[in-house]
């Protein structure tokens, strides 16, 4: 009966978001008066896990899951539900994460709910609240199924502490043949930079930067800040940045704690990708940038003037707050 | 290669997004409906697979009559036929469940979807229709080749890519990449022509429970005013950040 929370990890270490999800799930199980138990794949040490709730960590170690396969991971969640009796599994909003969801959710014949914001409104019926029109408004759902997986949008929730005493058990699902009716020949990823879906802080820019040759400052401040850079739409579609670091509406969600952007004029398509981000800055030296009406901070000025300097001030105020 | 391209038709992102009936319902008053622009680059990307490799391209939506103008548009665009399932979609799995029905009728070896619409954001459709068929299925696919019975689809991942290798019968997740921006075609006057004489064919829905329920509705708190920082105080900005926002 115990509330299944998926710990995702990156090559052996645990992801935050799935720090995160275990304490919300931690926050679920207590309103059904239960235990938090986590299936973690290849996820190497978990002994994390209890510190933000989780009382027991099915670990499954198999050579043949060290890339990420949706149709195999999610026949060891669904097997592992089904061990747990679980009725309800918490997943993350990663890429990977929203990759399987739906196929789990079929497996186990359960309602599934997608960028859900917070705890259940109440669990008997059991109402969840999320966001939905990309961001411009919530919704309140109630999941009609015996089995309900919740995908918590990334940052919603934060990292709770919750120190309880954790048991590891090895657990050995199950695969079969048509689990890997996909392989993966190659995985491309930068290994050096932060990714924009991890960041705590994005550092985004747009047209207003006049060409590529002028995203050393960009990468400079991203830098100084440990964040991920983006960029506008226009400008992937230039090529001057890759497609990769398109955020917006069509390009990548942005859920960032600090969301900068420089020379971003701010078209409703941009923003409604970055609008969950929770404190916006803007740079911009057009005072009439409609970004300005959906930024928290704002300074009108040339960037090229003021990103150096505040790339320069950043680094005395790290050596000074270290 | 038999291709289907589920449409959603969605409002338009830069509409005001409104409800009413208490605050259970879409107000689709004074709102501009379009193609989901995840589905928009599938299908254009359907329609190159058509003119080079002679694929035959439906559409399919499911909804009520007021979804058949969008409909129409992908005919305009280029495709072959439409296929509306008529009902109102309460929840993703009850789509998935009407468009695994419209695939297996029409024995479809390549279905593109969008990776999510941009209404109600679920991005669960696609993989429920796969695992409904049985069918493989790949998420938020950026490019796809079809060479006979086999497939290789590339993938973004967070912080990168994935190039993976499979076969037909195939569900993709669509969105930005599978075309650019740029091939997005626009229907010329001599589509929107032959889009009448095209069929656009209306088939019952099959029951299905609700898995889910949306009880309601509602729209964010407004946002506080913004700071304004002098330019020459860059000083006061990294103050802000770092005492009221906490974030640095």
């Amino acid at each position: 009966m115990s509330v299944l929370v998926y710990t995702e990890s990156d090559r052996g270490k645990l992801k935050k978001v799935a720090l995160e999800a275990t304490s919300y799930a931690n926050a679920v199980a207590a309103l059904l008066g239960t235990t938090v138990t986590a299936i973690s794949i290849n996820g190497g040490d978990v002994t994390e896990l209890g510190t933000y709730g989780a009382s027991k960590v099915l670990q499954v170690t198999n050579s043949s899951l060290e890339k990420f396969n949706a149709k195999a991971f999610a026949d060891v969640i669904k097997q592992a539900a089904e061990k747990e009796s679980a009725k309800v599994v918490i997943l993350t909003s990663s890429a990977n994460s929203k990759y399987l969801a739906p196929l789990l959710a079929v497996n186990l014949n359960a309602s599934l709910a997608t960028n859900v914001v917070s705890v259940p409104e109440s669990v008997s019926p059991f109402n969840v609240k999320s966001t939905v029109f990309t961001n411009k408004a919530f919704a309140f759902t109630e999941l009609h199924k015996e089995i309900k997986i919740i995908e918590l949008a990334k940052n919603t929730y934060g990292l709770k502490e919750n120190q309880t005493s954790v048991s590891s058990e090895v657990y050995e699902p199950h695969l079969e043949d048509g689990d890997f009716a996909i392989q993966v020949q190659s995985v491309d990823r930068a290994t050096d930079k932060v990714t924009i879906a991890d960041a705590e802080i994005v550092v985004s820019a747009g047209r207003g930067l006049k060409g590529p040759e002028n995203w050393g400052m960009i990468e400079d401040l991203a830098k100084v800040l440990g964040a991920a850079t983006a960029c506008s739409k226009p400008v992937s579609d230039m090529g001057w940045r890759p497609h990769g670091e398109h955020v917006g509406q069509t390009g990548k969600p942005v859920a960032s704690n600090l969301y900068i952007a420089i020379g971003i004029s701010g078209a409703i398509q941009h923003l409604a990708g970055i609008n969950s981000s929770k404190v916006k800055v803007v740079i911009n030296n057009d005072p009439e940038a409609p970004f300005f009406k959906a930024a928290d901070y704002g300074i009108v000025g040339d960037a090229f003037e003021i990103v150096p300097k505040l790339t320069e001030k950043l680094k005395e105020f790290k050596a000074n707050n270290a | 290669m038999k291709i289907l391209v589920c449409i959603s038709h969605v409002p338009d992102t830069t509409s005001k997004i409104n409800f009413t009936d208490n605050n259970t319902k879409l107000d689709a008053n004074g709102v501009q409906f379009v193609i989901n622009p995840n589905d928009e680059f599938g299908l254009t990307r359907a329609m190159w697979f058509k003119e080079k490799q002679g694929a035959t391209v439906h559409v399919v939506n499911v909804g009520g009559s007021e979804t058949e103008p969008t409909l129409r548009k992908a005919l305009a665009i280029g495709a072959d036929e439409a296929i509306r399932v008529n009902a109102t979609p309460t929840d993703g799995l009850f789509v998935a469940k009407q468009l695994a029905k419209v695939m297996q009728d029409g024995a479809y070896d390549l279905v593109i979807a969008g990776r999510e619409s941009i209404d109600y954001n679920g991005g669960m459709v696609p993989g429920m229709l796969a695992a409904l068929t049985n069918a493989n299925f790949v998420n938020t696919c950026i490019q796809i080749e079809v060479d006979g019975n086999n497939v290789i689809a590339i993938r973004e991942i967070d912080g990168g890519k994935e190039t993976l290798k499979t076969t037909l019968p195939l569900v993709i997740g669509g969105q930005k990449g599978l075309v650019e921006e740029s091939d997005l075609r626009i229907p010329n006057m001599r589509g929107i022509m032959q889009a009448r004489q095209k069929p656009l064919n209306i088939v019952e829905a099959i029951t299905a429970s609700n898995e889910m329920q949306t009880l309601s509705f509602e729209k964010p708190a407004p946002k506080g005013a913004i700071k304004m920082v002098d330019a020459e105080n860059i000083d006061e900005l990294i103050n802000l950040l770092h005492n009221e926002a906490k974030v640095i």
